[in-house]
């Protein structure tokens, strides 16, 4: 699964550690995500939607899909 | 956004203290592990009453410590409670097979002493540092 995260996180000038503090993760996981290693939960993915305001489909994209 | 920050604040604060309370627990269990194993000898000359309130105390510590190493597995993150269930997952199976053919090896006098369940805990031990080792490196 792709997703724009780390796009998104350089637009509001958020370090890995902000982001995953907002997230209520670890840093290590907002990283594995971004890298693509790691999909997150669907409610982890809701969160992240919240966060930045916007649709879930806006955030992560899936690659058999796309 | 307020309450976001709060929550992770809170989320953070909840984790370190389950981790505290874990180690905690686990200290208290080895120490009290430590007397029932040697306080019969050493202390009480293997007089009954101590050594029963001894062990009782050992196993009611153990259970404090799964109840608390519960807790500590529930507050961690997604990807954490995945690398902490794959290395479980690889422990578990390591054990179960390597366990019985050692247990096996005896049977058929293949080696001369009996098995001993602390050979296996070391196993579990190795089995679950390595697992929880790759796993960490593997989503670095």
């Amino acid at each position: 699964m792709k997703n724009r995260l780390k796009v998104l996180r350089a637009e509001r000038d958020w370090t890995q550690a902000q982001l995953a503090d907002r997230l209520q993760v670890s840093r290590q996981t907002v990283n594995a995500i971004e890298k693509g290693k790691f999909d997150p939960s669907l409610p982890l993915a809701f969160k992240a939607a919240r966060l930045f305001e916007m649709s879930i489909e806006d955030i992560f994209q899936d690659e058999a899909g796309s | 956004m307020n309450d976001l920050k709060t929550d992770s604040t809170d989320w953070a604060t909840a984790n370190k203290r389950n981790t505290t309370r874990l180690g905690y627990w686990t200290f208290t269990w080895v120490a009290t592990m430590a007397v029932a194993a040697f306080g019969p000898k050493l202390i009480w000359s293997y007089a009954t009453v101590p050594t029963i309130i001894a062990v009782l105390v050992n196993l009611g510590v153990g259970f404090g410590m799964i109840v608390a190493n519960r807790r500590y597995l529930r507050g961690l993150d997604e990807l954490h409670q995945k690398i902490f269930l794959d290395a479980g997952a690889l422990t578990l199976g390591v054990v179960l097979v390597c366990g019985l053919s050692y247990e096996l090896l005896n049977e058929v006098r293949l080696i001369s002493f009996e098995p001993q369940f602390s050979h296996l805990a070391i196993l579990m031990s190795v089995t679950f540092l390595i697992g929880m080792i790759s796993g960490h490196r593997r989503y670095q």
